[in-house]
Parts: structure tokens; sequence; C-alpha cells
């Protein structure tokens, strides 16, 4: 089968060009001498199957970022028959340079000039004769949010790979020509085949830049963005999730439940409680990875995550990260998972590896659900949103001190060099396919991991068979008492340690937990929380709750995403050591003090 | 007559006015990534705003809109 890799600079609308051409076929795969995955699609172009890579985003060839790292290493180890090289036709100053400088590699190519559409619009003309005639290869125009040029681009497509004999692999060592003769040829081909107007500015950009990016109301807007899009994604969300849990729950106790109702006793709990329960877990996930890649796919491609990072970033450079990690850590307050995928959009890993640091200490709406209940049952109501106040701050606390504290060691030694793109609105076709991909990305990735470890805890609080599960005497009991030395000083109890070992598999069963452990209906915890905690007590196990890992599902999310063990290990290590530390700190001081 | 210094660098021209880059300095690998986006010698580059609290700055080289850092500015020499 022929292979086609798909080439050129960020903001090119190289993804959507992608999307046309291969539509929800496309994978991820791993490819030989490459570390990070890419996606790949087998396509039919005239009468032959071709593959289709989509390689990183790059602006120059022997750059020295990862990106380039990658595309570089993908075409000294791959073979390709044909480069597809994509240029957003408003910036052939400086696009050019890319194609010129691949075409060293002496492979065949065709060149898409994307976004004709902004093109005629900004009045600049381009002559894509003069160009093909100057370059030697195909070049077409297209418009691949709009679908226009398609045909005539699958046709070059396939009229180019049927002349071409076999696949090369690239040889890298020859384009280290002089940028001098580069820069030379790249103004004389753009000389002869482009036309710029003087003034060449989108002005509906410039407007919108004019209030959003406002030395006053720039700050203000932006949080007023961000809130809006938490709350939609919350409120949109919640209702999915119940909606699957309710679906769940008919499926557990109208079908399954009847059909094993024979089974041993404790074969069925490991069915229901542990498998079925998993697979659960798994599942509410999906509607909120979904509609948060909708919105993200909006802020994305619109172009006002750069604009975040214009105006967060003398703020967040300090910390060793950029506006967009602000964005995604905000988002992390809705759930941490997909934020987490969310920062795939940072090209440079030291930096990416910082922000996934960070971003479990956002109070997802989880945590917020066992924080309620708390406040409201040890608390008085004057003080509840007070002390609900108090834990949001010390999320943002964490997140800053963890920043601060692992931003040499995790350090970006990329400059912020963004590009701040036009406005521009994605298309809704764009915006499912790329929630859909997220979510069997997800699935694949990470179900089987999150699944082992609801089973695991599940046998914890489950064995020995003949006592109460979740009570002292099972596995996870006995696992509290050992841990009573670690724990006793912050206060916590070994009933209450029991509830966060079922904490680390999702804080949405902390309380359901809880009601089991002190064999109590849900409806009379409250009681019997605050008969047996004092506020103290009862703050520190939820400054615990709050630093310490926040689901399983983040960790399977933290190793799919950084593809280290090591990353991954540390994620969880030092939220706990954290967590254990304020908490020690909080509880031990306030003892003191006489509280 | 005011006098116009010969040679000053991005981060010190005022918001709203347009030079010509002259030179890049600094490190081989910045240097490399900022002639790739676009700072290229001889082009026109204009700052278009500036954020506050000493963030970065929005600059406009052609058609094309960049943010760059205070510190990676002071390295492009304008004329």
């Amino acid at each position: 089968m022929k292979r086609v890799a798909l080439l050129g600079m960020p903001n090119t609308g190289k993804s959507t060009l992608f999307n046309r051409l291969t539509g929800a076929s496309a994978r991820v795969g791993n490819w030989p001498g490459v570390t990070v995955d890419l996606l790949s699609a087998k396509v039919l172009l005239g009468a032959d199957m071709v593959e289709i890579v989509d390689l990183p985003g790059i602006y120059n060839l022997h750059g020295f970022s990862e990106d380039e790292r990658v595309a570089r290493t993908f075409l000294e180890e791959n073979p390709v028959d044909l480069l597809l090289v994509i240029a957003n036709s408003t910036q052939l100053d400086r696009q050019l340079a890319l194609i010129l400088q691949l075409q060293e590699l002496e492979l065949p190519m065709v060149v898409a000039l994307n976004m004709d559409d902004e093109a005629r619009r900004l009045g600049i003309h381009v002559d894509t004769g003069r160009l093909a005639q100057e370059l030697k290869v195909p070049a077409l125009s297209i418009s691949a949010k709009q679908g226009f040029g398609m045909g005539r681009l699958r046709q070059a497509l396939s009229d180019t790979l049927a002349q071409v004999e076999s696949a090369k692999s690239a040889d890298l060592n020859r384009i280290f020509r002089d940028d001098d003769a580069l820069e030379a040829r790249l103004e004389q081909v753009f000389r002869g085949a482009v036309q710029v107007p003087l003034t060449a500015t989108d002005r509906l950009t410039d407007r919108i830049d004019r209030v959003l990016l406002h030395p006053w109301f720039g700050l203000p807007l932006f949080f007023a963005a961000m809130l809006a899009l938490f709350e939609a994604v919350y409120t949109l969300g919640a209702p999915l999730q119940d909606g699957v849990a309710w679906l769940l729950e008919t499926i557990k106790t109208e079908a399954v439940e009847p059909a094993v109702t024979q089974w041993h006793p404790m074969l069925q709990s490991f069915l229901l409680d542990g498998i079925f329960d998993g697979v659960g877990t798994v599942l509410s996930f999906l509607p909120i990875i979904v509609l948060f890649f909708l919105f993200m796919a909006i802020i994305e491609d619109s172009g006002y995550l750069s604009r975040a990072a214009f105006l967060m970033d003398a703020f967040m450079s300090r910390l060793g990260l950029d506006g967009r990690a602000f964005v995604m850590q905000l988002m992390g307050f809705g759930c941490n998972v997909p934020a987490l995928m969310g920062t795939r959009v940072m090209r440079s890993r030291g930096l990416r590896l910082l922000t996934m640091l960070i971003i479990p200490f956002s109070l997802c709406s989880a945590r917020l659900q066992v924080f309620v209940f708390f406040i409201s049952a040890v608390f008085d109501p004057w003080a509840a949103p007070l002390v609900l106040f108090s834990l949001y701050i010390m999320s943002f606390a964490a997140a800053f001190l963890t920043a601060l504290l692992y931003r040499g060691r995790l350090s970006n030694q990329e400059p912020l060099l963004l590009e701040l793109p036009p406005y521009r609105f994605p298309t809704l076709p764009q915006m499912w396919l790329r929630g859909w991909r997220e979510v069997t990305h997800f699935l694949r990735e990470a179900s089987g991991f999150i699944l082992l470890g609801v089973v695991l805890v599940w046998a914890l609080t489950h064995y020995p068979a003949d006592v109460a599960p979740a009570s002292p005497e099972t596995l996870a009991g006995q696992l509290a008492s050992l841990f009573a030395p670690v724990f006793a000083p912050l206060g916590i109890d070994h009933l209450m340690t029991i509830a966060l070992l079922f904490g680390f598999v999702a804080k949405e069963i902390v309380l359901g937990a809880m009601a089991v452990i002190y064999g109590a209906g849900e409806s009379e915890l409250a009681g019997i929380v605050a008969g047996s905690t004092d506020w103290v007590q009862a703050y520190s196990f939820m400054l615990f709750v709050l630093i310490y890992t926040p689901c399983l599902s983040t960790v399977a999310v933290l190793k799919q995403e950084s593809k280290s063990w090591r990353f991954t290990a540390l994620a969880v290590a030092w939220p706990l050591a954290l967590a254990w530390l304020l908490s020690f700190s909080f509880y031990q001081g306030a003892r003191w003090l006489g509280l | 007559m005011p006098e116009i210094p010969l040679e000053m660098n991005l981060s010190e021209l005022p918001t709203g006015e347009t030079r010509i880059i002259a030179a890049l300095t600094g490190d081989p690998e910045i240097r490399t990534r900022m002639q790739s986006i676009g700072l290229r010698v001889g082009r026109e580059i204009a700052v278009i705003r500036r954020s506050r609290f000493g963030g970065p700055l929005q600059v406009r080289i052609g058609t094309t809109d960049l943010l760059i850092r205070p510190q990676q500015a002071m390295q492009v020499i304008l004329t």
C-alpha cells in the first residue's frame, strides 16, 4: 500500500484537511522511531488504497522542538511515496520556506494551498499555475473547511502516486543547505506567484481583539468566558452523566441482578460491585469527554486559546507555565480527565507534563459532592460558604506551589512564540469527529486500567467473604489499621481511612462507601459523621481528599497521555505526600492552638 | 531635532510603530525557532499591543500576528 505523509505548519488547517480526506476512519498508532502517537487512515484514492499519516505541525525541518524531531524521525525511518504539504494561502511569505526545505528531500510532493476563502477575502491572489511551475510540483488552492477543491486535490494525489515507483525514506543530512540561498529562492517564488495588498489584515479580528484583549476589560472578559464555558460543560454534562448512571443502574437491577440470583453470593458481588461498577465508572466519563472536546474545539479552533495565553502569561510564566495551562486548570474544575487530555495543545513536553502535574489539584465536581456533604454535616450554615471557598483557594495554592517546585525539573525550554490566528469558527462535523476520537482513545487506552483498579478495590473491601463488606475485618479494614499510625496524626480514624481507599477509585463513591462502612443509610450518615468528628478532623479529612489522587481514571489518563510510568508515579506520589503534609500541619496546628 | 536611535530592540519599540528587523541575537536554537515562525531579517515588524504586568507583546509581520515574551523580544534587533 502506498503511503502519504501530511505535513505543514501549525495553524494551516492541517487536521481539518486530514479529516476531510479520511473521515472517521482514522486511528492513532505507533510508528518506528517515533515516541508519540500519530493519526493515520487508509483511504481509497482513485483505484488504490492509500495510507495517509498526519505528522505534527512543524515550522522548520531542522528545528529543535519536540514536534520537529518527531516529523524528522518519521521521515527518516518510515518510507513514504508522497509528501502532501499544506500551507496557509494568506501566509505564503513565510510558509513557502517549509515547502522549499521539504523539496530538498527529493520526494514526490503535492502542495495544497489552504484557506483559499480567507485569502480571497483579504485580497491576496495566489497564481497556482505559476507556483506549480516554479516548484515543479502540483499546487492547488483548496478550502479544507468548506470542502472546496477537494476533488481536484484527490485527483492530483492519485495522479502523482501513479507515477511513484517505490517509497523512500528521507535522507535529512542533505537538507542543511544554507538559509540565505533558501531565502533568496523564497523571495523569487513568492514575488512571482503571490500578490498581497498593502494592508492585508483581518479587520473583524482586529476589532474583536480590541475588546477581548483590552488592557482593562480583557481579563474580566476572559474569566467570564471561562465561567460560562465551565457552566455550560457542567450544566449539560451533569444530566448526561446522571442519565448514563440511571441507565446502568436500570440494566443492573432489571437485567443483570435477576440473571445472577442463583449464583454464589461472592461471584454475584464480584460481577455486580466489581466488574459492572468498573464498566460503569468508565462509561460515566464518556459524555463529559465528548462535551469537553466540543467546547475545546470552539476555543481552540477559534484562536481564543492564544488570546488566553496573551492575557495570563505575565502571571503564568512566573510558574514556568503559560496562559493555556491556566485554561486547562480551570477546565479541570469540571472534570480532571478531559482537562488532562486537553493539554495536548501544548507542544513542549516539559510544559505539558508540568501542566498535567497541576491539573489533578483542581477541585472537580466529584470532590465537590463530598465537600458539600461534609460541610453541611459538620459546619454551621454561616461558615459553610467560607469553608468551601477556602478549599477552592487551597486547590489553587496546591497547584501553584507544585508548579513552583517542579518548574525547574519539568522546565519549559521552548520560548513562548505563539501565533495569534484570526478568529475562525470550527464546523460542527469537525467538532463531533474530535469528541468521538477522544472517546474511543480513552476507551482503548484507559478502560482496562480503570477496570482493574475497581476490581482490586472490590477485592480489598469484600475479602474475606464471611465478614460484612468494607467492615474493619476485611482486607481494606486491615490495611486501614496498618496505616493507622500514618493517618492518626491527621485526625483521620481508621473507618475514614477505608473511605479514602474507596476515594482512590472515584470520589463519587466515597459517600456511598461511608454509608456501607458505618452501616447506615446515606440519610442518617450526616448525623453519624457529625457525632463522630469535630470540625478540625472534618476539615483535615477534606484537605486530604482535595489534594490526594482524584480518581483512578485520572491516573489512567495521566499514563495514557504521558506514556511514562515514572511520571505517572510522580503524579500519584507527590500529591499523596503533599496531602499528608497539609492535613498534618492543619490538624496538629489547630490542636496546638487548642481548637 | 530629537535624536532617533539607530538601533533598538523589539521590546523597546513603542506600540503602534513599525521597524525593520536587522538581526536576531542569542541562543541559536531560539533564533532558529524565531526565524521559522516568521521573524526574518529584512521584514517589517510592528507592535500591535502589549499585555499588562510585563506580559507578552503582540507583533505583526506581514499577515502573521505573533505573541512574544519581552525577554525574547530583546533579542530582536531593529533598525
